[in-house]
């Protein structure tokens, strides 16, 4: 019995030793590779492994006075207050409304956009909208905003100098909530939507020539070659951009929703998102606690989403999953 | 060739009616138009005189035109100087080495022969779907690494990218033959040689892609001197015009660099609405310039390579 136990585990150590051989014998091969990767390694642990990390430092109550790993623990107070305000559900709301208009337009929008984009047979035009329609795109969102108070300035801009011809009412649009819900989605497509249909006009232009040629011999007209050949075969982009955007749903574009109003105080109920309130938590208001609640409650709910998304990517087309 | 296409067969051309064709071409005309306006409001405002501003409200074709704005901008250029100084660096700096972290980390990635090659692959897949938030971020970056009020803490957080490592992989993958890489080894290259002369200089049109869109990223970026810098010294193009829009005194009291109370005296003289559009043109102008000419790049560079692989 105790022989055989022996050479038991000798055996099962003897396998061990091996694979640490060749793992060993592996890295010693690959050295070079391995040196390689390390600068990239390094980089990517402290912006996002590090702050990975840190997000139970929501669990704190954070005093930088005695350190941050010496900061008491505090459970789940800081969650406590974050949701004891009204403010949990504004921002949560505005966050997923206009994500949710985003995710679904913008699909819809950029393909089609594209299809017709296809249709545009001279090369020198096509080039020509292409480049004018995604220089919005390469902008910063500073810039953009300048460009939207260049319109909605309530003394100067030119949407009151029009509305002033025609004889109406000046419109103080920084302080009316009434109009942002459609203003943020207009300076949100005309920022991306060309961008994106080109990404996609790109995915149409690898599509095989011979399917619409067989169907044009079939008889099949511009709509059904949209409808049977083109959408078909995006499908995989669209599901991939789809999939990464559902997986950001609670993650807003701070730019749009930061700088574009202003950081008007006016206009909160309908442009705070849950970015722009954790970053005031964090500076303007000083409290770290809420702020780190807000993040952490923002990752989490994130990382769910987005492995809850692929899942059901998973279920209905294996190959098209990301993970 | 069309019409001899239609001549045969009306369908086989496979293009829309002749005025389906016009309607194309006057949405996308439209489309552009309404991409392109906007800045042209805002050059066109730079150009109004004060006094006709103050009467007509910002207008595309203004009565008078003028460039009192640009001279006063260049009276007094430090702010700006400085800013483009911050900028400049950032570009450069933040470019290279994003550029060598990528291709660093993408080029064993792509060997199929590489062993760990999964196992890197997710740790940086899971950076692009996982992140700790903006507060950890920041407490990390501030408290832990020291980065706040120096250059470093507009460079560092840019430098990594598990996109474009995705897109340089895939690239490497696809364009560069294997025996390439065999018949090199063959006549001894080591791994960083085989990188350095073989693999990147049959990669240029991938390393321009990312490199613009790199520079792109470091150029518009205001949100970490936001969050980073408060030294002047410090602020870069993007964040000053950001002060200027949200705050018109900030960019006074900068330009005419005297105490409050002279200030306030100079106030009157400057052309403030059309002196912050005229930072704003001499912001924007030289990457729109550029534009055109890298626009290419951009657009071959969305078929190099695609996310999954």
């Amino acid at each position: 019995m105790s022989t055989y136990r022996s050479t038991f585990i000798s055996a099962r150590k003897r396998r061990q030793r091996s694979i640490l051989r060749t793992f060993f014998r592996a890295c010693w091969r690959y050295r070079a590779l391995l040196l390689m990767l390390l600068p990239g390694a390094a980089v990517f642990i402290v912006n996002c492994y590090l702050p990975m990390a840190g997000v139970f430092l929501a669990f704190k109550k954070i005093d930088y006075a005695v350190g941050l790993l010496r900061s008491p623990w505090v459970g789940l107070e800081n969650f406590e207050f974050l949701f004891a305000t009204t403010d949990a559900w504004r921002i949560t709301r505005n966050t997923i409304c206009y994500n949710l208009l985003f995710i679904f337009c913008d699909v819809f929008f950029a393909v089609g956009v594209a299809v017709l984009m296809r249709e545009i047979w001279q090369p020198l035009c096509s080039k020509v909208y292409q480049t004018l329609i995604i220089l919005p795109n390469f902008l910063s969102m500073v810039v953009v905003a300048y460009l939207v108070y260049g319109f909605l300035h309530p003394d100067y801009g030119f949407l009151n100098s029009i509305r002033e011809t025609l004889g109406l009412e000046r419109v103080n649009w920084y302080n009316e909530l009434a109009y942002w819900p459609f203003i943020l989605p207009l300076v949100h497509w005309w920022k991306q939507l060309g961008y994106k249909s080109v990404v996609y006009l790109a995915s149409i232009a690898g599509i095989d020539k011979e399917l619409y040629e067989a169907a044009v011999i079939d008889g099949a007209g511009k709509w059904q070659q949209a409808i049977y050949i083109t959408v078909p075969q995006l499908t995989p982009t669209m599901v991939i951009m789809f999939l990464l955007a559902l997986g950001n749903i609670f993650r807003a574009d701070f730019g749009l929703f930061y700088q574009v109003p202003m950081n008007s105080a006016m206009l909160y109920e309908v442009t705070d998102v849950i970015d722009t309130y954790v970053y005031r938590a964090l500076t303007t208001l000083n409290n770290v606690g809420m702020s780190s609640a807000a993040s952490f409650y923002q990752s989490v709910v994130g990382a769910v989403t987005v492995v809850a998304a692929n899942l059901v990517v998973r279920k209905i087309d294996p190959a098209q999953a990301l993970f | 060739m069309r019409s001899a296409a239609k001549r045969i067969h009306p369908n086989l051309a496979n293009r829309v009616p002749l005025w389906t064709e016009i309607l194309l071409h006057l949405f996308f005309a439209l489309f552009s138009i309404a991409c392109l306006a906007p800045l042209l409001l805002l050059i066109a405002v730079s150009l109004t005189p004060e006094t006709v501003l103050l009467q007509d409200g910002y207008q595309f074709f203004p009565r008078e035109y003028t460039l009192e704005a640009y001279a006063f901008l260049f009276e007094k250029p430090e702010m700006v100087l400085n800013a483009y100084g911050v900028t400049l660096f950032v570009v450069v700096v933040g470019t290279l080495s994003c550029l060598l972290v990528t291709v660093l980390y993408a080029y064993p990635l792509s060997r199929t022969d590489f062993p760990f090659r999964n196992f890197f692959a997710t740790f940086i897949v899971i950076t692009m779907l996982f992140n700790g938030g903006l507060t950890a971020t920041y407490i990390i970056n501030v408290r832990v690494l020291h980065l706040r009020n120096t250059i470093w803490a507009l460079i560092l957080p840019g430098v990594s990218s598990a996109f474009y490592i995705m897109i340089a992989r895939t690239f490497f993958r696809i364009s560069i033959p294997l025996s390439v890489l065999e018949s090199a080894r063959i006549d001894g290259a080591g791994e960083w040689r085989v990188l350095f002369q073989i693999v990147l200089p049959l990669s240029l049109p991938m390393l321009a892609t990312i490199g613009l869109f790199a520079t792109f990223a470091f150029w518009n970026d205001w949100f970490r001197s936001l969050l980073y810098v408060d030294k002047k010294e410090l602020y870069a193009l993007q964040y000053v015009m950001m002060r200027a829009l949200l705050n018109l005194q900030y960019l006074q009291q900068n330009m005419s660099n005297m105490s409050a109370e002279e200030a306030m005296l100079e106030l009157a003289k400057l052309p403030s609405e059309t002196l912050r559009m005229a930072m704003a043109v001499v912001s924007i102008g030289p990457i729109v310039l550029a534009y055109p000419f890298f626009q290419r790049f951009f657009i071959s560079g969305l078929t190099v390579g695609a996310v999954k692989g």
